[in-house]
């Protein structure tokens, strides 16, 4: 404890000294900061509080030191976090590469790829998508067709990937191909790391109903890879890929949080709910009331399941520590209540605001409330990325409650 | 508060099952039911459940309990919950001993030890109409000298067919609604002008309506302060919120469970059944809202005996929560059994009955909804 109290002090003073002002002010949404060989930054002090950050490990705190990690324990981690909500710190990167490559990398790759890759994912200075889904293969990921030849002293890739996050802007797909046969199917597929810098591929930006376009279509031609860039055996990567799904999904839960009145009551403080707050602005409130009495009641019921989800997110986050495991099956719970949450979320804002939520542009409507539309399309992706609800309750049904097949 | 049960908490918890599994499973509690005995319960297990010490668990050390708290008791109505053993465990232990703690010194030591040595059964009559209303006392305690006396009505009195004492929920002031005005009386089972009428529930289960013609109390028999008892029937039914939630945990997993087990077994068209997408959706929600329940009944029954300052609204929370999904899940389990799941042979109807009758004790899911949001400032 008194170890945990110093590091504490210590972080408090550092982060004090080391997370510049403007770092500390609230984030837009052209201020994430995403690394790569080409990094755009919002601001110079966003390019200052990566390097620091990166320098430490602290923006994966708990990967181990080795590789560039921060080496941190569970406890001390909470801490970290604890201290960079309190100085309202920005994240110094956000990337695929932390919350769903590297988690994979540390368990089944060499010595070597360790040593290669997860140093760059640490400091951001490499962009990773992920290059799962193909047009034929979608809930169905393990009929994937997309092929890797072997070629001697290197693979030689030829299909077609699709909803590959923010593909143009990476420098590194990791990918899902077909090394062996197409029966059975889970059999013959490798997971492979490819460089997107050559030829042999090129991206399609897809325009969603949101207007955006966040995701692409990702093409190989002839693709180039080295064979050191296969992660596990050959026709082993099916087991990568459910273990980094796994993680894929623990993050689209983390999305039902927040919004809710789920924060943790501070001494003589009232508790809020973010959502009822902003029903009252747009649909009144009587005697302190929300007017509207029907969307009174849903938003109840929406704010004691987002209470409820984020206790038990913090639950499992204790067990785990207790039984020292990573996410189980059980995470396909967290994906499927966090995602349907997240979406009922911005029902729920569209209903209290009316036709103030249902601007596309220009005059009569503010930023935000333009933002809230454009946010409410692009959760309805929530439930289908990173495996569907109805994927999710499969997994659970056979992996937790060993139903019969 | 804290998310994972302490040492000893999972011990009572073991201890507990263990019981349920060895003297109270269900065929015990069908038993009981199908017997002449009509209060439900079954003497020689209350008092083998009192040398455990549980009526003493939130009893202070100095009145001979142990004070293992909320989350001790709790934990074990959960286990009870499970094989539904009938037992005055809540309304004495829980509902009953927390209202005993706002007495005085001397209703204190008198009171609290015959619980825990002797198994004294409290009751407590609250409720006056069809729905939970805690403000809403009508009955009268009108002062006449050193007494008082009650003039009233009560109904849905939990055990109220054979307890020994009523704590009674009084209007001495005020109107129906008002916050102040309510007093607190302890009242023997054989005051004169107490007329009891015990009512069997869907649950089979012992309920009483109790009349109060002219009974008279004396004032040293009063909980607190006159016209101050509201303060104290909310934190005891925030108290009793969470353990009943608990119960109620305890009777949804086992439905769950049983149900799970019974989709794995039976066969249709030439395949289990658990094998046909149709229900295995709905058992993985089933198991997700679960997952959700264990966590508010942990945070809320813990936050009591952790003096957390956010009690009220997690009570709530629970019972909102824990209420909606053994509703959901005591109906889906029926379904889900298909013809075996109404008839009497099969347990799982009597999860149903059970879920109904737990869900509207001290609010039904409404009630806590509109109170969380009350509390959230809505």
């Amino acid at each position: 404890m008194e170890n945990l109290e110093n590091f504490r002090k210590d972080t408090k003073a550092w982060l004090e000294e080391n997370c510049p002002p403007e770092m500390r002010k609230p984030m837009g949404p052209g201020d994430v900061v995403w690394g790569g060989r080409d990094c755009k930054f919002p601001h110079p002090d966003a390019k200052l509080w990566l390097e620091r950050m990166g320098e430490k490990g602290w923006t994966c705190p708990t990967w181990p030191k080795e590789y560039g990690g921060g080496g941190l324990s569970f406890d001390e981690n909470k801490i970290l976090q604890e201290e960079l909500m309190a100085v309202r710190a920005r994240p110094a990167l956000s990337s695929f590469g932390i919350w769903m490559l590297g988690p994979a990398l540390l368990e089944f790759a060499s010595e070597e790829q360790k040593k290669k890759y997860i140093p760059d994912i640490v400091k951001g200075k490499i962009r990773w998508c992920q290059g799962y889904s193909e047009p034929g293969s979608g809930s169905d990921l393990a009929s994937l067709k997309t092929k890797a030849e072997d070629k001697g002293d290197h693979f030689l890739v030829n299909g077609q990937k699709v909803w590959t996050s923010y593909a143009d802007d990476c420098d590194m797909i990791f990918t899902l191909v077909r090394t062996g046969p197409l029966e059975p199917k889970h059999d013959g597929i490798s997971f492979l790391l490819i460089d997107m810098d050559q030829p042999g591929v090129t991206t399609k930006p897809i325009k969603l109903i949101s207007g955006k376009s966040p995701f692409c279509e990702t093409f190989f031609d002839d693709a180039v890879v080295p064979k050191e860039n296969l992660i596990s055996d050959l026709n082993k990567g099916w087991d990568v890929a459910k273990r980094l799904l796994q993680h894929e999904r623990n993050m689209i839960a983390g999305m039902g949080l927040g919004g809710g009145s789920s924060s943790k009551k501070k001494k003589d403080q009232p508790v809020s709910s973010g959502m009822a707050t902003m029903a009252k602005t747009y649909a009144g409130e009587e005697n302190g009331k929300l007017a509207d009495p029907a969307l009174r009641q849903k938003i109840a019921s929406f704010d004691i399941n987002s209470h409820a989800f984020s206790l038990t997110l913090k639950r499992a986050s204790e067990e785990s520590k207790l039984s020292n495991s990573g996410p189980s099956p059980a995470s396909s719970m967290f994906k499927y209540y966090g995602s349907e949450s997240n979406k009922l979320r911005y029902e729920l804002m569209l209903e209290a605001m009316g036709t103030k939520a249902l601007g596309w542009e220009g005059e009569g409507f503010g930023p935000a409330e333009l933002a809230i539309t454009r946010e409410w399309l692009r959760t309805k992706a929530n439930s289908i990325e990173g495996g569907t609800s109805e994927v999710q309750l499969n997994i659970i049904a056979k992996r937790v409650l060993d139903l019969p097949q | 508060m804290s998310l994972i049960l302490n040492e000893e908490q999972i011990f009572l918890k073991d201890s507990a099952k263990k019981f349920a599994a060895e003297k109270t499973p269900t065929k015990h509690f069908r038993e009981i039911r199908d017997s002449e005995i009509s209060n439900c319960y079954d003497e020689k297990v209350w008092s083998e459940m009192v040398s455990l010490g549980w009526t003493g668990i939130l009893v202070p050390e100095e009145y001979g309990g142990s004070n293992f708290g909320v989350a001790g008791i709790s934990s074990i109505l959960e286990e009870l919950g499970r094989t539904l053993t009938p037992s005055p465990l809540f309304s004495t232990a829980v509902v009953g001993v927390s209202l005993i703690k706002h007495a005085n010194e001397e209703i204190k030591k008198e009171i609290l030890s015959k619980v825990v040595q002797t198994g004294l059964k409290l009751s407590f009559a609250i409720e006056e109409s069809n729905r939970h209303a805690p403000l809403n006392i009508s009955c009268l305690a009108e002062k006449a000298g050193e007494d008082y006396i009650i003039k009233g009505e009560k109904s849905f009195v939990l055990d109220g067919g054979f307890a020994d004492k009523f704590i009674v929920a009084t209007r001495t002031s005020k109107n129906p609604g008002d916050k102040t005005g309510i007093s607190l009386f302890i009242i023997d089972s054989d005051s004169k002008g107490l007329e009891v009428t015990p009512t069997k529930m869907v649950d089979s289960r012992n309920a009483a309506n109790i009349k109060f013609n002219e009974v008279k109390v004396h004032s040293s028999r009063m909980i607190g302060d006159e016209g101050q008892g509201f303060e104290v029937i909310e934190s005891v039914l925030d108290i009793s919120r969470a353990a009943i939630s608990a119960e109620m945990l305890g009777g949804a997993l086992e439905a769950y469970e049983i149900t799970i087990d019974y989709l794995k077994e039976r066969e249709q068209f030439g395949s289990k059944i658990g094998s046909f997408q149709a229900l295995q959706h709905r058992a993985a929600i089933m198991f997700s809202e679960l997952e959700l329940c264990k966590s508010c009944v942990v945070e809320s029954i813990t936050s009591f005996d952790e003096g957390g300052n956010d009690s009220e609204r997690l009570a709530s929370l629970a019972k909102a929560k824990v209420g909606e999904v053994f509703h959901l899940i005591s109906n889906e389990s029926v379904q889900m059994h298909g013809g075996v799941g109404v008839t009497d042979e099969y347990d799982i109807g009597l999860y149903l009955k059970r879920a109904r009758v737990a869900e509207q004790i001290f609010g039904n899911s409404d009630y806590h909804k509109n109170r969380y949001a009350e509390l959230t400032g809505y």
